[in-house]
């Protein structure tokens, strides 16, 4: 059992998890602060059949060429939820469900076809929807790592542009800041993290690893440079330990394994954390109780 | 002139359904501080928003400082209203206030320390220095308006727009925020405020405009701010406060 943890492939996939698990988390909170957490979902989902397009127009399953597939189609979905909730009277978390639902049928339905059409070859593309980390080479996890690097150092960089994009786009505006620019930066950051997701943790459980660590983040700090350090421990954490489950007994889809570590760590900072964690709200609230007691009676 | 460093001629806004403004003129000087008045819908907010070019207008020219709002960009500063933000943002008041300093810093850099001093001298201008370090949505309305005045104070601009800075604060913050004002105007600065309570336009401010979806009347507040332009403003059935004093009840101060 162990000689697989100390084999070197091992150990890049779990790296190449881990920074991916960084990246996400990073780019989770960013979402969270837009009030579009089911952006990342929808946006996962809509990769799907850009991946299986694009394995069918050059029939070969490297991962440069599919993630340029999942960027298209993830692209095409989020000018989609732009222009529904801009041009019609749908709200935007609904033409969010739509994106989501018409995408991921679509991918499903051209799934089929590509299974049928290209024999042999077609059993790693069903793990592009549960995540099979083990399953990548060691040029997908250079690609990987490279960009998500490459996400984190645009996040730092520009810490205090998206702080007051954030917070109040208004001002940034007013002080020169390219509103628009930030919109596309976002959604570029955010669409290249969820397609270097996608082979290990699989469309449906991206938008797990980058929400769950943002939400669990938030219970333990006033500070959003705070948040973002925090989170991306959070996702780095989910993502090594996940994968370093699944690499024990093989077979196992990555994305579940690494989303229930994030989701135990979410349960943790719920009830212990220290920003109006459940137990040290309650803790306070009945210090508070006694005190009006002792108070009334004194 | 030199001395007019906003022109707005033909300015017209509107939102999806309906016009908000039309026809909008007016001039403004440098160092006059002006209160912007008009009933619930008159257009206040989208006015200082299209000025500002955070909504778009329909037709007509803005001209500051006889450029472009772009080109005068610098010298500009805007005091949104306080609901427009999410204080549940978690950062410091500090923080706050040195986003006004972000284009000092220029894009791509980290705030310093001597940047971060600035910040605290403006929060201690406001009386503001014991929360510096305090998360802005443990702050109380009132507290929240002071953390951005002192952001538009540091931002160092030589014309403010503030949208209602005055609503829902105490006496106290109310006092502390006039005070500012005052001074931004003895220092030359001009300085435009949605304001909501006629009682005090006389008292706050030395030019008024009256604006129900264009501009009624505007200039000296002792010329302008009459019985007859506010009845003509407010749809004539408006009683002014200041008319029968005898049945008014004023507030503590």
């Amino acid at each position: 059992m162990w000689s697989i943890l100390l084999s070197s492939n091992t150990q890049w996939v779990l790296l190449s998890t881990m920074i991916l698990g960084i990246a996400a988390g990073m780019v989770g909170c960013i979402a969270y602060f837009k009030r579009q957490n089911l952006m990342s979902d929808a946006l996962s989902h809509a990769a799907l059949p850009g991946v299986v397009i694009a394995f069918i127009l050059f029939a070969e399953k490297q991962l440069y060429v599919l993630i340029i597939g999942a960027a298209v189609s993830a692209l095409c979905g989020a000018l989609f939820i732009q222009a529904v909730s801009t041009s019609t009277r749908i709200s935007e978390d609904a033409s969010m469900g739509m994106v989501l639902a018409v995408f991921y049928g679509l991918g499903i339905m051209l799934l089929t076809i590509a299974n049928r059409m290209v024999s042999g070859n077609q059993s790693g593309l069903v793990s592009f929807i549960y995540g099979q980390a083990a399953a990548m080479v060691r040029s997908d996890m250079y690609t990987m790592i490279l960009l998500a690097l490459a996400v984190v150092f645009i996040l730092f960089l520009l810490l205090k542009e998206w702080k007051v994009y954030l917070f109040d786009g208004g001002f940034a505006k007013g002080i020169g800041l390219s509103v628009r620019g930030m919109d596309l930066l976002y959604i570029g950051i955010l669409v290249t993290t969820i397609v270097i997701g996608i082979q290990a943790v699989g469309v449906i459980l991206m938008a797990a690893l980058m929400i769950t660590p943002a939400v669990s983040a938030r219970y333990w700090t006033k500070t959003f440079a705070m948040m973002l350090l925090l989170s991306a421990l959070f996702g780095g954490i989910s993502g090594a330990v996940g994968t370093l489950i699944t690499a024990l007994w093989s077979g196992l889809p990555t994305g579940p394994f690494i989303v229930v570590v994030a989701s135990s760590l979410f349960i943790f900072s719920l009830l212990f954390g220290k920003e109006k964690g459940i137990v040290l709200r309650f803790i306070e609230q009945s210090r508070q109780r006694k005190t009006i007691e002792a108070r009334e009676v004194g | 002139m030199r001395d007019i460093v906003l022109q707005v001629n033909h300015l017209a806004a509107a939102y999806r359904k309906n016009t908000v403004l039309h026809d909008v003129n007016f001039t403004v000087r440098a160092g006059s501080l002006t209160g912007i008045v008009g009933p619930n819908g008159a257009g206040k907010s989208t006015l200082i928003k299209t000025l500002l070019q955070l909504h778009p207008a329909l037709s007509g020219e803005i001209r500051f400082y006889q450029t472009t709002y772009q080109k005068a960009k610098d010298k500009i500063g805007y005091v949104p209203q306080r609901g427009s933000v999410d204080w549940d943002f978690p950062t410091t008041a500090l923080d706050v206030v040195t986003m006004g300093l972000y284009r000092k810093i220029g894009w791509l850099k980290w705030p310093r320390a001597k940047h971060k001093a600035k910040a605290y001298e403006a929060l201690e201008k406001m009386g503001m220095a014991d929360y510096a370090n305090r998360q802005i949505s443990q702050l109380s309305g009132g507290q929240q308006q002071r953390v951005f005045l002192a952001r538009a104070l540091v931002q160092d601009a030589d014309m403010y727009f503030m949208d209602e800075p005055l609503v829902g604060v105490d006496a106290a913050t109310e006092r502390a925020i006039m005070a500012i004002l005052k001074e931004l105007k003895k220092a030359g600065k001009t300085v435009l405020v949605v304001h909501h309570d006629l009682q005090t336009v006389s008292e706050y401010f030395d030019h008024v405009m009256l604006l129900n979806r264009t501009v009624i009347n505007y200039g000296k507040t002792e010329v302008v701010f009459t019985k007859e332009n506010i009845a003509k403003t407010y749809g004539g059935n408006m009683r002014w406060m200041g008319e029968e004093e005898q049945n008014v009840v004023h507030s503590v101060k």
